[in-house]
């Protein structure tokens, strides 16, 4: 059979079924058959490659043009005016996204729009197919590791990348698999965590969706590395396509012994199942996550123990990122030092985000660590939908607010850091005037009082506390006294919470008051007296915390 | 499926208590976990109906009550609220005549919120069972619950 000489890419995920992918894709290879195409365009069905908010969307390549809000009636005159005749159908390309080179070329791979290192392959190739993944170099480092190096090895690779997790700690990963790999014990476990909840993060979906098997070598080379024999990915239970992909992608590593038993030949076993969440963000956290998959609540454990002691079944257990295990077969394959030339000393490598708000293109991005925002806004987000930048929330709900004198800042955990903020899980949320920072702090505090799990009682008290004093601030109700009370009950949790969940609040929190204190000073009323009982309370609180 | 096929699928291992859940609820007919079903689950297991009641509410995709054949989950976490979200709880609140937490008379809906559901590029975002809505307004969500109704 000849070679396709024109490849369209479709990507399906979450966003483009909502508008009707699957519909469009169908209706694209009805039409090529009709017209007597198919041996020279082929349709391929990928992951996102980035845009999040442009209904259906297609990459056509070579040609490098990406059509976006496609209904299936769209499908006859793209076929007819762009694959017939040669000429792009104007009225539905979408302006200003570089589209993923095409699969099969032979410097695709290396010459990736923004050096893509966990994004290479999505929105590139068909992530049901192990074939494809494979012929991008996939379970290539698998290989080499299970036959060139020894699991100290493979340590002291990850650990000389200076990758650090991404899944909000930052933590380095290398140090983490060498305090796993000395424990002795019956069985070890990979864990990878897909829980996925921080509001406005979800690029780990777009990863699982997009590019499985990445991950699944990731934790298979990390199984090696710490001596684990059982992998379980843990993901949302809302994540339907994800359980779907992953499922499918862990099948065909299986039957072609890339899972299983004596792996390479090299008398490695190491097999993956996946375990379904059931709606709760503090799963996300690690302790809780390994609670939950034993069957029960998800209360945060007391550390230490750490996992890499005492997790899993009470053996030894890594827990990492998707996007986390999704950097290790690209450090493995080309080396730590290819891996530290990008990004910046204190960041190595890339950082995957969502951007998301009033921006021009919402979605998935990879950039090296070290952009400011104010580069993100303009090159990767299109600019301001409508009105001017206010404010940006970093990492999540958890994450900071920053106001407009941290555009300039670069985006990297030390940097951040030394202006008293922190990268947190990757989201990035644009706001503009039209979002009162009051209302906002309220939509976090409803969250994280909905999310709290009630094991300790500065969170469980702090944060009824909290949710009611931002409610009063939105409705510009508030006692004189509650923007201190505020700060004053945050700060109280962020020192004595049992986990990260109830001691984050402050983040937001702290941080608004830094850029907006007038504007959260005018939701007090002047006139309103706290009634007696929320003084006592307020006695009662300090006497606990 | 029966509880006892349920249970043999997965194993019959307190680890596995949550896929077993969540098996035992999309079985019910009506998105909810039964309490006879959990006693008869609790003598299986050999676990306490307390143990797996407690666990069971601990999650929000599982439910004590039981929903409406169809079980609407609108998205008002932060990245949401700033799209609106707030407007479109209003408008499926007048729409169905119900508040959050309620079922319609004819038993066809039930309204929840719900935390981010990780679609947030194309917020305000809802579920309705497993299908994922996005860029709502009150046009389109009362389209939505049209088509619903005419289909049911
Ligand atoms: C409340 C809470 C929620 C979290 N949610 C997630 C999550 O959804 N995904 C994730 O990878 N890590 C999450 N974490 C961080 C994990 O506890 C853990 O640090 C991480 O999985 C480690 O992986 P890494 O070293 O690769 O980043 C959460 C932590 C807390 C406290
Ligand atoms: S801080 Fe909140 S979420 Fe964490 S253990 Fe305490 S109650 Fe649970
Ligand atoms: S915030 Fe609504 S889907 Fe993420």
């Amino acid at each position: 059979m000849s070679k396709p000489r024109m490849f369209l890419l479709v990507p399906i995920d979450a966003n483009t079924v909502i508008a009707g992918a699957r519909e469009v894709k169908n209706r694209f290879s009805l039409e090529i058959g009709k017209r007597g195409l198919a041996g020279e365009a082929k349709v391929i069905e990928t992951g996102s490659f980035g845009p999040a908010d442009a209904g259906v969307v297609v990459a056509v390549q070579p040609d490098g043009v990406v059509y976006g809000r496609l209904a299936p009636d769209d499908v006859p005159r793209i076929v007819e005016e762009h694959l017939v005749k040669g000429r792009p159908y104007v009225e539905r390309i979408l302006p200003g996204e570089k589209p993923p080179p095409p699969p099969e070329s032979e410097d695709a791979r290396h010459t990736q729009l923004h050096g893509r290192v966990v994004l290479d392959n999505c929105g590139r190739i068909d992530p049901d197919s192990i074939e494809e993944y494979i012929a991008n170099d996939g379970y290539f480092a698998l290989g080499q590791a299970l036959t060139a190096m020894t699991p100290a090895q493979v340590i002291e690779e990850v650990k000389a990348s200076g990758l650090r997790g991404r899944g909000g700690a930052g933590f380095p990963t290398g140090l983490k698999w060498s305090f796993c790999a000395p424990v002795k014990a019956r069985e070890k476990y990979v864990i990878c965590n897909a829980d996925e909840g921080e509001p406005g993060t979800f690029k780990d979906r777009l990863i699982m969706e997009g590019d499985p098997h990445k991950v699944l070598e990731g934790m298979a080379i990390c199984a090696y590395a710490i001596g684990a024999t059982r992998g379980y990915v843990y993901i949302r239970g809302e994540y339907a396509i994800s359980i779907e992909r992953m499922q499918r992608a862990i099948d065909a590593a299986r039957a072609k012994g890339l899972l299983g038993r004596n792996i390479f030949g090299r008398g490695f076993n190491f097999d993956i199942e996946i375990r379904k969440g059931a709606g709760a963000y503090v799963c996300g956290e690690e302790t809780a996550l390994i609670e939950s998959m034993e069957g029960k609540r998800g209360l945060p454990r007391l550390k230490p123990p750490f996992p890499a002691q005492s997790g899993f079944r009470g053996m030894p257990t890594n827990v990492n990122n998707v996007e986390t295990l999704a950097n290790v077969p690209a450090i493995i394959r080309r080396g730590a030092a290819w891996f530290k030339s990008l990004g910046t000393a204190g960041t190595p490598g890339t950082k995957v985000y969502t951007i998301l708000g009033h921006i021009n293109r919402p979605g998935l991005i990879e950039v090296p660590a070290g952009v400011t925002l104010r580069e993100i806004i303009e090159e990767y987000g299109g600019g301001m939908q409508s009105g001017s930048f206010h404010m940006a929330q970093l990492g999540g709900t958890a994450g900071d607010i920053l106001g407009r004198e941290m555009l300039d800042v670069p985006l990297d955990y030390d940097a951040l850091q030394k202006v008293g903020h922190s990268l947190g899980s990757g989201a990035i949320l644009i706001m503009n005037e039209s979002v009162n920072v009051r209302d906002f702090l309220h939509a976090c505090l409803k969250f994280f009082h909905h999310e709290s799990c009630g094991r300790c009682g500065p969170c469980r008290n702090g944060l009824h506390v909290l949710r009611d004093i931002t409610g009063r601030l939105k409705d510009g109700k508030a006692y004189k006294d509650d923007p201190g009370l505020m700060q004053e009950v945050a700060l109280a949790l962020k020192s004595s919470a049992f986990c990260p969940l109830g001691q984050s609040p402050a983040a937001p929190i702290m941080s608004a008051w830094r850029y907006f204190k007038d504007d959260i000073l005018s939701g007090v009323d002047s006139n309103a007296a706290r009634p007696r009982m929320a003084r006592s309370l307020r006695a009662d609180l300090s006497a606990a915390i | 499926m029966s509880i006892a096929e349920i249970v043999e699928k997965h194993g019959n291992d307190r680890e596995n208590l949550l896929q077993i859940l969540h098996d035992l609820q999309d079985c019910s007919g009506d998105h909810s976990l039964h309490h006879d079903a959990m006693v008869q689950l609790s003598r299986i297991m050999n676990l306490t109906v307390a143990d797996i009641v407690g666990t069971a509410s601990f999650y929000s995709m599982f439910s004590l009550r039981p929903r409406g054949r169809h079980v609407i989950r609108l998205c008002e976490s932060p990245p949401c609220y700033i799209k609106g979200s707030e407007n479109i709880l209003l408008a499926l609140e007048k729409r169905l005549g119900v508040s959050v937490g309620g079922t319609t008379g004819d038993g066809l809906f039930t309204l929840e919120t719900t935390s981010c559901l990780g679609v947030c590029g194309v917020a305000p975002a809802m579920m309705i069972d497993e299908t994922v809505y996005g860029n709502l307004t009150e046009e389109k969500v009362n389209g939505i619950i049209d088509g619903l109704v005419k289909a049911a």
